[in-house]
Order: C-alpha cells, then sequence, then structure tokens
C-alpha cells in the first residue's frame, strides 16, 4: 500500500487523486506521515495564524454598528443600509439599538453640547472592543457652523476615523468603514502619507507629557453628570 | 443640584391628566430617549405611564442645537443660505426657498419666471424626497421593514436628479437670492421625466404594500384622533391639519413662487387619526408629480437668476472683458450686497407645514435677525394631546405619523 502511494505522489506527480488525499489525511490523523510527505501536506493544508489575527480578522469583518443618528448625515448613514450601496456586502448591516450590543458608534451629524454628555455615556456603554467613526464636518471640526452650540467629537471621546463632507456621500462613509476594518485587522492605511512617500513623519506626543495632557478630553469617563 | 433631585423635581413638573389614581394604581415615568431609534433623532420624552396607557408626556428638545439663527447673523445673506439648508435636513429647498423669498421681498427683487418654475420643480422634489424618507422610516417603527428599501430606492433617484441639478446630493444651496444659482443641465429633463413616470407606480406599490397590511392597519385607523379646532388652537399645520379635514395649503391659499399656474389637488382627511396622517402624506406623493409634470412642460424660456448685478454674480464669461462685471463681482464676493432696513416674513407650504423666515434687515450686509418658523417644533405640541390615554405602541406610531425633524425642532 505504501508503494503504491510513493508511485502515484512521486516527485512531479500532483496529489490530485481523491483516494490518495484521503489517504493522506488518515495518515496523517494516525502520526503515520513522516518526513517529506509530511512537510508538503502542512505546507499545503495548514494555514497558521495566531488567535489575536483571527479574532481582529472577524472583528473587522463584522462591525455592529449603533443604530443613532444626530442630524443630516443620519440620514446619508440610513441610505448606506440601502440597496445602492447595500453595506451589507462587506457585513456591517446588523445596526444595534442597544449601545451593549454594539461595537461601532457612527457619530453621524453636530453634536451640541447638551448632547456630548449623552454620547460619550453611550460611548462608555458600549463594550470593549469598540471604535467611533466621526461622520461628516461637523462632529470632526464643527463645520460650517463653528459656533458656541457645538463641540468636536475629540474634545469628549476618541475617535479612530474622520469622515470628511457634508454630508458625506453613503460612498465615503463606506469608504471610512472599510479603512476602519483595515485598521482593526492590523494593517491601517496611511493615507496621503502612502502617496507621498512619507512613511515615518507621523509626529507622536511624548509619553511624559501625555500624562498630564487630561485638558484635551472635557468629560472624564464614566462622567455623566447632567446627561 | 444633585442629579436626584433634578430627577424628581422634574418628575414633580409633570402634570397628570384622564382618570384619577386610585389606590391600586401605580404611575411609571419612563424616559425615552435622547438616544432611541424610535424618536426619529435626538428627541427625548419623559413619559408618565399608567401600566401601558400614557397619562401624560413631556417633550425635551434642544440636544441639536446648532445656533443657527445666531449664526445667520454673522455672515452676509448669500453665504447665511447653506447655514439656513442645514437646519431641517430634509427639506433643504424649502428651508432656502423661505430664506431667498424673505430676503428677496425686502430687496423688491423679482425672481424671474423660469427660475420660479425651476425652483417649484425642485421643492416638489424635495416634497416627495422628504416623504419617502417619513415613509420608510415610519414603517420602520411599525415593524415593515421592506418599505425602508423600496422608499430609499426612489430616494437616491431624486438626489442623484439633485446632484445633475446642483453638484450635491444634499444640502445643494441650489436655490440663490433672486433665482437659482444655475440653469438644468442637459439631460436633466429626460431624467426627470422617467422618474416622474415611474413615480406614481411605484407609490401604488407602498400602498399595495401597507395598506393590505392587517397590523399596519390595526395600528394606524383610530388611534390617536385630534380634532381640527385642537390642532388648530396649537398652530399646527401642514399634513397633520390636512388629516383632519381642513385644506389649509399656502401652496393655495397664499401661492409664491407661481403655484397658481399650476393645476393640482390638496388631499384631506376625514377624522384626523394616524391612518389619515399617512393616507394625507401618500396621495401627496401624487399631486406632487403632477405638478413636477406641469412645471416640465411649461417650464419657460428666459433668464434663470435676476439680471440685478447688485444682487447676483454676473456671468463667468464677463468677469474677463467687463471691468463693471468685475467690480460687480468682487463687491459681491467680499462684502455681499445691502439689504435695506426692514422686516420681512415669507411663508411656504414645506412637506412638514407651514415653513416661514422672518428677517430683519439693518441697512447692512448681513441679517440683524433671522427666525424661522419650523413646523417641526410647532406640530410637536400636539403629540401630548394626541398621544394622552393612548397605549405607548400608539406612542411610537403617533411619533412617526407626526414626522419630526429634530433638526429643525432645535436649530
Amino acid at each position: 500500500m505504501e508503494v503504491r502511494r510513493e508511485q502515484l505522489d512521486g516527485p512531479g506527480a500532483p496529489a490530485t487523486d481523491f483516494r490518495v488525499r484521503q489517504l493522506q489525511a488518515r495518515d496523517m490523523l494516525r502520526g503515520d506521515l513522516e518526513g517529506e510527505a509530511l512537510e508538503r501536506y502542512v505546507e499545503e493544508r495548514v494555514m497558521t495564524t495566531t488567535l489575536d489575527r483571527a479574532v481582529a480578522w472577524a472583528r473587522g469583518n463584522s462591525f455592529f454598528p449603533l443604530t443613532f443618528g444626530l442630524a443630516c448625515c443620519a440620514i446619508e448613514m440610513m441610505s448606506i443600509v440601502g440597496a445602492r450601496l447595500d453595506i451589507a456586502r462587506f457585513g456591517f448591516e446588523a445596526f444595534r439599538a442597544s449601545p451593549r450590543q454594539a461595537d461601532l458608534l457612527i457619530l453621524s451629524g453636530r453634536v451640541s453640547i447638551k448632547m456630548a454628555p449623552v454620547i460619550r455615556r453611550i460611548y462608555d456603554q458600549m463594550l470593549d472592543p469598540k471604535w467611533a467613526i466621526s461622520m461628516g464636518a461637523c462632529c470632526s471640526s464643527m463645520g460650517v457652523f463653528n459656533n458656541y452650540a457645538l463641540v468636536p467629537a475629540d474634545k469628549f471621546m476618541p475617535i479612530s476615523v474622520h469622515v470628511p463632507g457634508c454630508p458625506p456621500r453613503p460612498e465615503a462613509l463606506a469608504h471610512g468603514i472599510l479603512r476602519l476594518r483595515d485598521m482593526v485587522q492590523g494593517h491601517p492605511r496611511d493615507g496621503w502619507r502612502e502617496r507621498y512617500d512619507a512613511i515615518g513623519t507621523e509626529e507622536l506626543l511624548d509619553p511624559a507629557a501625555e500624562a498630564g495632557s487630561a485638558a484635551i478630553n472635557v468629560f472624564e469617563a464614566g462622567d455623566t453628570a447632567g446627561a | 443640584m444633585s442629579l436626584t433631585e433634578d430627577y424628581r423635581k422634574r418628575e414633580e413638573s409633570i402634570t397628570l391628566s384622564g382618570e384619577p389614581i386610585g389606590e391600586t394604581h401605580e404611575l411609571l415615568t419612563l424616559n425615552i430617549g435622547p438616544h432611541h431609534p424610535a424618536t426619529h433623532g435626538v428627541l427625548r420624552l419623559i413619559t408618565t405611564l399608567e401600566g401601558e396607557v400614557v397619562r401624560d408626556i413631556k417633550p425635551i428638545v434642544g440636544y441639536v442645537h446648532t445656533g443657527i439663527e445666531k449664526t445667520c447673523e454673522d455672515k452676509s445673506y448669500w453665504k447665511a443660505i447653506p447655514v439656513v439648508e442645514r437646519m431641517d435636513y430634509l427639506s433643504y429647498y424649502f428651508n432656502a426657498t423661505a430664506f431667498c423669498g424673505a430676503v428677496e421681498t425686502l430687496l423688491g427683487v423679482e425672481v424671474p419666471a423660469r427660475a420660479q418654475y425651476l425652483r417649484v420643480i425642485h421643492l416638489e422634489l424635495n416634497r416627495i424626497m422628504s416623504h419617502l424618507v417619513w415613509l420608510g422610516t415610519s414603517a420602520l417603527d411599525l415593524g415593515a421593514i421592506s418599505m425602508f428599501w423600496y422608499c430609499f430606492r426612489e430616494r437616491e433617484t431624486i438626489l442623484d436628479l439633485f446632484e445633475m441639478s446642483s453638484g450635491q446630493r444634499m444640502h445643494t444651496r441650489y436655490i440663490q437670492v433672486g433665482g437659482v444659482i444655475e440653469d438644468i443641465p442637459r439631460g436633466f429633463e429626460a431624467k426627470l421625466r422617467k422618474f416622474i413616470a415611474e413615480m406614481p407606480d411605484r407609490a401604488d406599490q407602498y400602498a399595495d404594500l401597507l395598506e393590505k397590511n392587517q397590523i399596519v392597519l390595526q395600528r394606524l385607523h383610530g388611534t390617536c384622533q385630534l380634532d381640527e379646532e385642537t390642532l388648530l388652537k396649537l398652530g399646527v399645520t401642514g399634513p397633520l391639519l390636512r388629516a383632519a379635514g381642513n385644506p389649509w395649503d399656502l401652496r393655495k391659499a397664499q401661492p409664491y413662487s407661481s403655484y397658481d399656474h399650476f393645476q393640482f389637488k390638496i388631499p384631506v382627511g376625514t377624522v384626523g387619526d394616524n391612518y389619515d396622517r399617512y393616507r394625507v402624506r401618500h396621495a401627496e406623493l401624487y399631486e406632487s408629480v403632477k405638478i413636477i409634470e406641469q412645471a416640465l412642460d411649461g417650464l419657460p424660456e428666459g433668464p434663470f437668476i435676476t439680471p440685478d448685478r447688485k444682487v447676483a454674480l454676473p456671468p463667468r464669461h464677463e468677469l474677463a472683458t467687463s471691468m463693471e462685471a468685475l467690480i460687480h463681482h468682487f463687491k459681491l464676493v467680499t462684502e455681499g450686497f445691502r439689504v435695506p432696513p426692514g422686516e420681512a416674513y415669507y411663508p411656504i407650504e414645506g412637506p412638514r407645514g407651514e415653513l416661514g423666515c422672518f428677517v430683519r434687515a439693518d441697512g447692512s450686509a448681513k441679517p440683524a435677525r433671522v427666525h424661522m418658523r419650523d413646523p417641526s417644533f410647532v406640530n410637536l405640541q400636539a403629540l401630548g394631546p394626541m398621544v394622552r390615554d393612548s397605549y405607548i405602541a400608539d406612542l411610537i406610531a403617533t411619533l412617526a405619523m407626526l414626522d419630526p425633524v429634530l433638526g429643525g425642532i432645535d436649530r
């Protein structure tokens, strides 16, 4: 029997025969497969990865966004579920109404000072790991308004991806979600740095200075007074 | 004041209605929102429940307060248009028309006939779009999820048309003081005709999907009725008032932008329940299509913006040859035009009711005061009387049929 297999599976002869592969798998499970045959078997069939990477792959392909609309951008956020863009192609269509079941907060619209503690509370209620997309000009930079009533989202919570536009097209939001997927899966895009060959020019805060930079956050985590 | 004290104080301020509370009854204060999928935005409702029955409701607004009215005071007139547009984000053409109409009244500028017709075409497209978003999301609240996809399919077609004529899907800034910013491009008419040919069929499909559905019918029929008199006392306008039988529509009652040139009907309801509110808006889809068709057939030739160079930008090609045009362009872009002192209120019929813009000018290039009478804000007052002593499930349906847009309420 072993002689027969050597003949079929010899050098130059591809192991395409189903029966041969069956026998190989059985030997593999028994622990009988050895040497070069074992090496080749593993190379052909086994993909090695770490658990972290496998989990990141799964997470990145199945965000559960929170059903949460603020203003104009919310209408465009709803249309990514619609037939034209159909975000379900990528696995992000399961909008969850409870922050405890969601892992992606899309801030779609203008954040008023009255709303900011509420959003922070919702973000705190979401379970780790969680990400946030700031959609549109208003919650990234206060947009066309830029007045007393609004606050940019970065002032009170961490934002992973900013999607520019007023409001951004649904395609732009989908692009933002896909860039977030790249980030979650461990190979974030460098954006303009890729185009201008400027990778490695990032300026980072001194870790020593970061400890005292609490002033960036208007709200502490869990501090939801007035919400 | 601590949080608990604040909460108790708010709870005490809720007035009770309906039956007196017996010994076995217990009242529950339930907070809905500001983050809740059924509140159509960030509306907060403090409801007082007795079992499943809503005894009182208190809407709390202001969660998307953007300071739009105040921001307008710091911008020249033509730069305030995009800010005003973002107020009620489902009726941006209406916001811009109301604001521009008020400024035109103050300036005494005549809007050319073609511009008026182009405005009507876009306003009615916007009305259909707004009603489609309302229908899709309201059906979603009632559990009919498939309506959402059908409505958003047609909405995308309308947004394609908007993009064709103005370059933007939302907040197009198409309406300009004195007319519109650009004429419609080649191919727009054919695409629009294709849309208005298929839209009535699509509206029939919506009706087939919803009106033979027993669940939808039971949740809408006879729920949360409110009579015409109460609605008028609360200042409610638009489809909500028309559902109660009052045919008040500013397009007929006080025609603006040459609405008197078109033949169309005003759908009215009979009893003013949720079903009538749905039916009135659904019937308006057909009437809007009719208006667009007539406006497209009778689209007059001529300029699309007023020839008054003190108000409207000169055409681009004139800048290279005419010194006069260059000066006008420079003045308009840097300072903007000055408006003689005075006050004007310009009401139009928005998708949700009377949308009026009040502008006070002090003679400078910036408005001294801009105020919007937003229909969503006024109509929200009627929510309490509508849902009092009805089930909490009907509250969700009524809120959907009220069609509030929080951007317009909070401004």
